[in-house]
């Protein structure tokens, strides 16, 4: 073993050459060896290269003084083939100068591994294309410290810095509107008591009406209160400002219209009393503006705060990613940041350590707990070949795996995203309240206007100030924000509530549908039996034993390759017995198998080759169909020219199927079942779980056709099955489930995709759709009827009956509530919780 | 009536007028999206306070590629939604984020934020 060195790369015996593995894509096939060796050893300098087709890996050796990583490189991609590399991208401090840049690039390239390196004066940051085989991150920066120069910033972030930065921005944001508010408040708090000084002794008497120590005074408050405009406000002027030059209108625009208008109105009063007929109008109204701003500030703060929760289910999900990995990399275990895992790379995994990446065992078996992924809460065996799944935590053992998906390409990145689109989709009823808010802006304003012209000409004196004031209050009570906000919240509530129980939903179609099922349809195989038959009866005649029966059996059935052969060999093999060899084997297409066990003619078929063969079935005729009655698949034994006994083969229903089923029931859905099998058989296992009507016999092909038979029933259907087989049925059904298994759980084209292979997950999609639903609704209600209730108490309706008329103040705490209570409502759903299973559904 | 109530009333209806004819009437002209060398429909769009531009014209048929560039704070734009195309895009302050999809069909469609505050439309011609 020659000790290399991990940072050179040389070798102690190569003389002085440098000694690379790269790792290679677009290898497939037995000449591309050939061409890619004879293109690596044409560049001068390098004096070996040989590319091992196994396992993509290609070994140069070359001078360091002759040639280059990036001239090896550079050969490689000639010749038509690549090389995995990683691209990382950070800011350096304290670059001035140009010739800072080129230091620092050399600096760069000179590192084993690196292949280009650009640094950016301007924006202060470095790119460097390396080949994480031969280097890492770390080894990068240090470069940069050996020029001198400082890499910005911590260690990199390990877990995805986007989720960090957008947390990061919206506690900035939130800080901001909060440091807004307290402002706001403190001036407002002044404002309001200066206002109205007369009614609170002691400010009565030293500032009485119409002196000039409260004109100052309302001077100093019109100073204050355009402070508060320009530092607390700005947000809503300018976005009001940006929307008009749009030609839109939103709530900024509202709230910048209804504030606006109460300070010019106060400074004209302030400046110019004179142009006003009597002292009723002399009235300022600073408070409004003031306070309003200020408890829209808080509401939006309070928003941001609950809104930062709702998305608290992708969090978790990135969460479960394992940060770093132990990766085997010139025959020495590395700990590297699981970004930099290439697909190839052998990962060391011991007990209780998180994987890293999806791929495939090669070496040694462990028992590995999937349920963060799949939702299986026992842990499931694996052994050499078989898929391990990145973010799951391996148990007992100790294993090697190459991956096989890296990156933004495994299944939980996949679910990732497929949470994060169906979060950010539409729900159906949104394109009503699209349609509605698209007009309710300029609409509110119209609305102001009119209010205001209704109180100048029929209102009481003085009209002018009660028309301003219900002009104002209508523009700041109108919340078109509740409104925007009632579906989205809850969507993504409901979409990230599902994938943490299991459930990827595609998006907000699927959700709104799925609520209003009327008709399940399942799949039989692989849904509601486990898709794979066992060993359920053995029954003997006469003196026979039943575990010699098997032994015998099993022998003659391990030689055939029928697929329920393998069922009986196994079910033989779990109750412990050795099964002997045999001789004359002779398999009869249709008729079933015979053989020589151990001096025993033995027979394994149905009733024909009994007959043939002339063994008498007797009382074993009955028994063998009252199995078929039971859905399962009988045969016959004969010994030595005599009925010997019958061994039964079934899928067997999954445990939690007919609870599930029940559960479906007690919701009100009809359950369907669908399956290729013959009507007595289908009938049985429909028996069985509690299903009446069995649609049998249904060709794959026409799976497809069934459902939309029922959907002619006028029907809301919804298909189960798994996603390959029944991908055209699950497609024609109103909502599509489709049974994932593996790392394959999230490309499946369905509405629903159940990553947990248990019909369970059906019954708990249908409750989290009818819960989220549920929600936006109440939500939407509660918008719709704030505005509705809200917009003609603001204009002065109840005034002419009840003398009732609204403050702006309490308009904008109405306003500022009606948004948080969409959203509080929203995270209320987040408490909901699957029912525990066996209580069934209510 | 006196005349300061016939002032206000008729100053009121033409503010009706403006606000019904500012914000409803008028459409704006579209921007047609660029054709690059890739064959891809690029239109880059700014995303402050609204979208800039917030008509694009595109052809049937050809992939189409709107590079969102978000230059404001506010939490309300962190999203865009085109729920024709099923697609939707965070987008971080400052950051270019493409968003690419294939318009099979004409027609006017909808990009728009999540709470639906601001608002584009896209039209397909065939």
């Amino acid at each position: 073993m020659n000790a290399q060195s991990l940072t050179t790369g040389v070798g102690s015996d190569t003389g002085g050459r440098v000694r690379v593995e790269l790792a290679v894509s677009g290898l497939t096939c037995p000449t591309c060896v050939q061409s890619l060796e004879s293109a690596l050893r044409a560049v001068p300098g390098v004096a070996r290269a040989t590319v091992n087709l196994a396992t993509g890996r290609a070994f140069v050796e070359y001078d360091p003084e002759k040639t280059g990583l990036a001239v090896v490189h550079e050969a490689m991609k000639t010749a038509g083939y690549r090389v995995g590399t990683a691209t990382a991208r950070f800011a350096i401090e304290g670059i001035m100068c140009a010739s800072c840049v080129t230091k620092i690039e050399r600096a760069l390239t000179a590192t084993p591994g690196v292949l280009t390196a650009g640094v950016r004066v301007g924006t202060e940051e470095a790119v460097v294309e390396y080949l994480p085989a031969l280097t890492d991150l770390a080894a990068v920066k240090a470069a940069v410290s050996s020029a001198g120069y400082q890499v910005a910033g911590a260690p990199p972030p390990m877990s995805p810095p986007a989720v960090d930065a957008e947390a990061e921005a919206r506690e900035r944001e939130y800080r901001t509107l909060m440091r807004q508010w307290w402002f706001g408040a403190a001036v407002g708090t002044f404002t309001m008591i200066m206002s109205y000084p007369w009614l609170f002794p002691g400010l009565r008497e030293l500032f009485p009406r119409e002196s000039h120590r409260l004109w100052y005074m309302w001077a100093f408050m019109g100073a204050a209160s355009l402070a508060v405009i320009l530092y607390s406000g700005r947000h809503f002027f300018t976005g009001a400002w940006q929307a008009l030059t749009h030609r839109a209108a939103n709530m900024h625009t509202l709230i910048a219209l209804g504030t606006g208008v109460a300070w010019v109105y106060s400074t004209i009063v302030l400046l110019f009393p004179r142009i006003f007929p009597s002292s009723d109008f002399l009235d300022v109204y600073y408070d409004v503006t003031v306070v309003v701003i200020a408890l829209v500030d808080l509401g939006l703060a309070m928003e941001l705060r609950a809104k930062g929760r709702t998305s608290e289910a992708i969090k978790k999900l990135i969460g479960l990613g394992a940060k770093t990995a132990r990766v085997v990399r010139d025959g020495q275990e590395l700990d590297i940041p699981v970004e930099e895992v290439l697909v190839g790379d052998v990962v060391v995994v011991r007990p209780g350590e998180k994987i890293p990446v999806d791929g495939e065992i090669v070496e040694g078996a462990s028992a590995v707990d999937e349920s963060m992924v799949t939702g299986e809460s026992l842990p499931v065996e694996k052994k050499a070949g078989d898929e391990v799944i990145g973010a799951t935590i391996n148990k007992t053992g100790a294993f090697r795996f190459r991956a096989t998906k890296v990156g933004k390409d495994t299944a939980l990145a996949n679910i990732i995203r497929m949470v994060q689109d169906a979060q950010g989709s539409k729900v159906p009823v949104q394109r009503i309240v699209d349609v509605v808010s698209g007009y309710f802006t300029p609409a509110v304003a119209i609305l102001a206007i009119l209010g205001f012209m209704i109180w100048y000409t029929f209102g009481p004196p003085p009209a002018l100030v009660y028309a301003l004031i219900v002009a104002v209050t209508t523009l700041i009570i109108a919340c078109p924000c509740a409104l925007g906000m009632a579906t989205p919240m809850s969507l993504t509530t409901g979409v990230g509530l599902g994938a943490l129980n299991g459930i990827l939903i595609r998006g907000g179609e699927a959700l709104q549908t799925a609520q209003k099922l009327q008709t399940i349809i399942l799949d039989k195989t692989g849904t509601i039996t486990h898709g794979k038959p066992v060993l359920t009866d053995v029954l003997v005649t006469g003196a026979q034993r039943e575990d010699e029966l098997l032994r015998l059996v099993g022998a003659v059935e391990k030689s055939s390759e029928h697929p329920l052969a393998a069922a009986i060999v196994e079910g033989a093999t779990a109750r412990g017995l050795a099964l002997p060899g045999v001789e004359a084997f002779n398999a009869i297409p249709g008729h079933g198998i015979e053989a020589r066990v151990e001096g025993h003619e033995v027979l394994v078929g149905n009733v024909k080759l009994m007959r043939d063969r002339k063994v008498a079935a007797g009382e074993l005729e009955g028994h063998a169909s009252r199995l078929a009655d039971e859905g399962k698949t009988p045969m016959y034994v004969g010994i030595d020219g005599g009925a010997a006994g019958i061994v039964a083969v079934a899928d067997t229903v999954k445990a939690d199927s007919k609870e599930a089923i029940q559960a479906l029931t007690a919701m009100g859905l009809e359950v369907v079942m669908m399956t290729g099998d013959n009507e007595r058989t289908g009938k049985a296992i429909g028996h069985q779980v509690g299903i009446d009507r069995v649609l049998a016999e249904v060709l794959p092909q026409d799976k497809a056709f069934n459902v939309q038979k029922l959907q002619l029933e006028g029907k809301q259907v919804g298909m189960v099955g798994d996603g390959i087989n029944d991908a055209p049925a699950l497609a024609q059904a109103d909502v599509g489930f489709a049974i994932g298994t593996g790392t394959d759980v999230a490309i499946a084209a369905s509405d629903v995709t159940l990553i947990k292979g248990s019909l369970r997950g059906v019954v708990l999609a249908i409750e989290i759709s009818r819960a989220t639903m549920r929600n936006v609704y109440q939500n939407l209600a509660g918008a719709f009827v704030y505005n509705v209730l809200g917009l003609p108490v603001a204009l002065g309706v109840l005034y002419p009956f009840l003398g009732i008329l609204l403050s702006p103040l309490l308009a904008a705490l109405a306003m500022s509530f009606s948004s948080v209570t969409v959203i509080a409502n929203a995270n209320r759903l987040k408490r909901w919780k699957p029912r525990p299973a066996g209580e069934g559904a209510s | 009536m006196t005349w300061d109530k016939i002032v206000v009333n008729l100053a009121g209806l033409a503010l009706i007028a403006f606000i019904v004819w500012f914000f409803w009437l008028v459409k704006a002209q579209g921007v047609k999206a660029a054709l690059t060398s890739a064959g891809y429909q690029e239109q880059m769009v700014l995303v402050k306070g609204g979208y800039t531009p917030d008509v694009i014209v595109v052809q049937q048929g050809k992939p189409v590629r709107l590079n969102f560039v978000r230059q404001e704070s506010a939490s309300c734009s962190e999203m865009v939604l085109l729920p024709a195309f099923n697609k939707s895009a965070k987008l971080p302050e400052g950051e270019t984020v493409p968003v690419e999809f294939l318009p099979t069909d004409p027609g006017e469609y909808e990009f728009a934020c999540q709470m639906g505050m601001f608002r584009g439309r896209l039209i397909v011609e065939p």
